[in-house]
């Protein structure tokens, strides 16, 4: 968000230098918990690049077949096997979901309660039925036998990569619920019109708050992007 | 109540048209559908692979830049959180060639040496 005293300071390339040398807080005009909120969703990104990484190292140096992924996670709609069609539902449920997260922000900014608490409640609702439908579709795969050491359709790696991304994203999505909850009951509540002290924090709650909660949201979004793409797709 | 108005304004930080967020959704939205076309029609090899990389990438630059806000925060923050993702992308370039080499050696040992 800009702020007006940002104005007369380098832009560009030059502010690089001019933010970092000048002795003072580095990221200027961003509030310390966003900060620390991206430093963290960077340092996650690490951990989800390791696995992507070793599943593709996994997939590209084994001497027996890939499982089809296509024919894998088909599912059968009115008799015919549709390839993907669950996990196609998947993300459109979480884009949605990330869409009404960003509004949820807009409104919150707006010192609009209302709509900023129903967005958020939308947004926890959307990222229950994306893990309802990922524990369907990890049953169901468990029913056809698939093990993390072995499975019916090729290569045995496929079932320990398959669960532990799809595992480590929904552990990510289940914990981002949770706190879409309990922050639409604090917008509801008004506790950040009023600045009213955290719990846990006894800071005064900010409506920055909830940028900080969707950029979490939004980042296991943008994971899904990726295995969506390599994982599913490719 | 006007007091309360100032007040609000001072505190107020800048927000963004509506029209931005719905626009970015719905371009996710058709560059998910493209996507999921990709393995509707079934494309194979080079042409597969370079399309799902083509969408991935401009779904993930929208969230990021749009949804994320990134597009209009600080540029040291930008350039501090986008500069390790190069050092993942060197990673991916090792482990390609790594790949490559082991599967070599298994085909060598495993598959020819029965």
């Amino acid at each position: 968000m800009s702020d007006s005293s940002l104005e007369n300071l380098p832009k560009g390339w030059k502010s690089i230098p001019s933010d970092l040398g000048s002795d003072q807080t580095a990221f200027k005009g961003v509030q310390w918990g966003k900060s620390m909120m991206w430093i963290f969703l960077l340092s996650d990104t690490f951990i989800f690049s390791c696995f992507l990484i070793s599943y593709m190292k996994g997939r590209a140096s084994t001497v027996v077949e890939w499982p089809n992924p296509s024919e894998v996670f088909a599912l059968d709609f009115m008799g015919v096997p549709v390839p993907l069609l669950l996990i196609a539902i998947m993300t459109f449920v979480l884009i949605t979901s990330s869409g009404t997260m960003a509004l949820a922000v807009k409104y919150g900014y707006e010192r609009n309660k209302k709509m900023c608490g129903w967005f958020i409640l939308l947004t926890a609702i959307g990222g229950l039925t994306f893990v309802g439908m990922q524990a369907f579709e990890w049953s169901k795969l468990i029913h056809e036998g698939v093990r993390p050491w072995e499975n019916p359709f090729g290569a045995g790696q496929f079932g320990s990569f398959f669960f532990m991304i799809t595992g480590f994203h929904g552990t990510h999505v289940s914990i981002g619920v949770i706190f879409l909850f309990i922050f639409s009951r604090k917008v509801f509540r008004g506790d950040f019109d009023t600045g009213k002290r955290g719990y846990f924090t006894t800071m005064k709650s900010d409506y920055v708050a909830i940028e900080i909660l969707g950029l979490y949201w939004h980042f296991v979004d943008l994971v899904w992007v990726f295995i969506f793409a390599f994982f599913y797709l490719w | 109540m006007t007091d309360n108005i100032d007040t609000n304004k001072e505190k107020k930080t800048t927000t963004h048209k509506l029209g931005i967020y719905l626009w970015i959704w719905g371009l996710l939205f058709v560059l998910s559908f493209f996507s999921y076309m990709v393995d509707w029609y079934q494309f194979q090899g080079l042409l597969r692979w370079t399309l799902i990389l083509i969408f991935m990438f401009l779904k993930a630059g929208l969230i990021m830049a749009f949804f994320m806000h990134l597009f209009w925060e600080r540029y040291t923050l930008v350039n501090v959180l986008l500069w390790p993702m190069t050092a993942i992308a060197c990673f991916v370039g090792l482990m390609v060639a790594e790949g490559k080499y082991t599967v070599f050696t298994r085909f060598i040992y495993f598959v020819l040496g029965e």
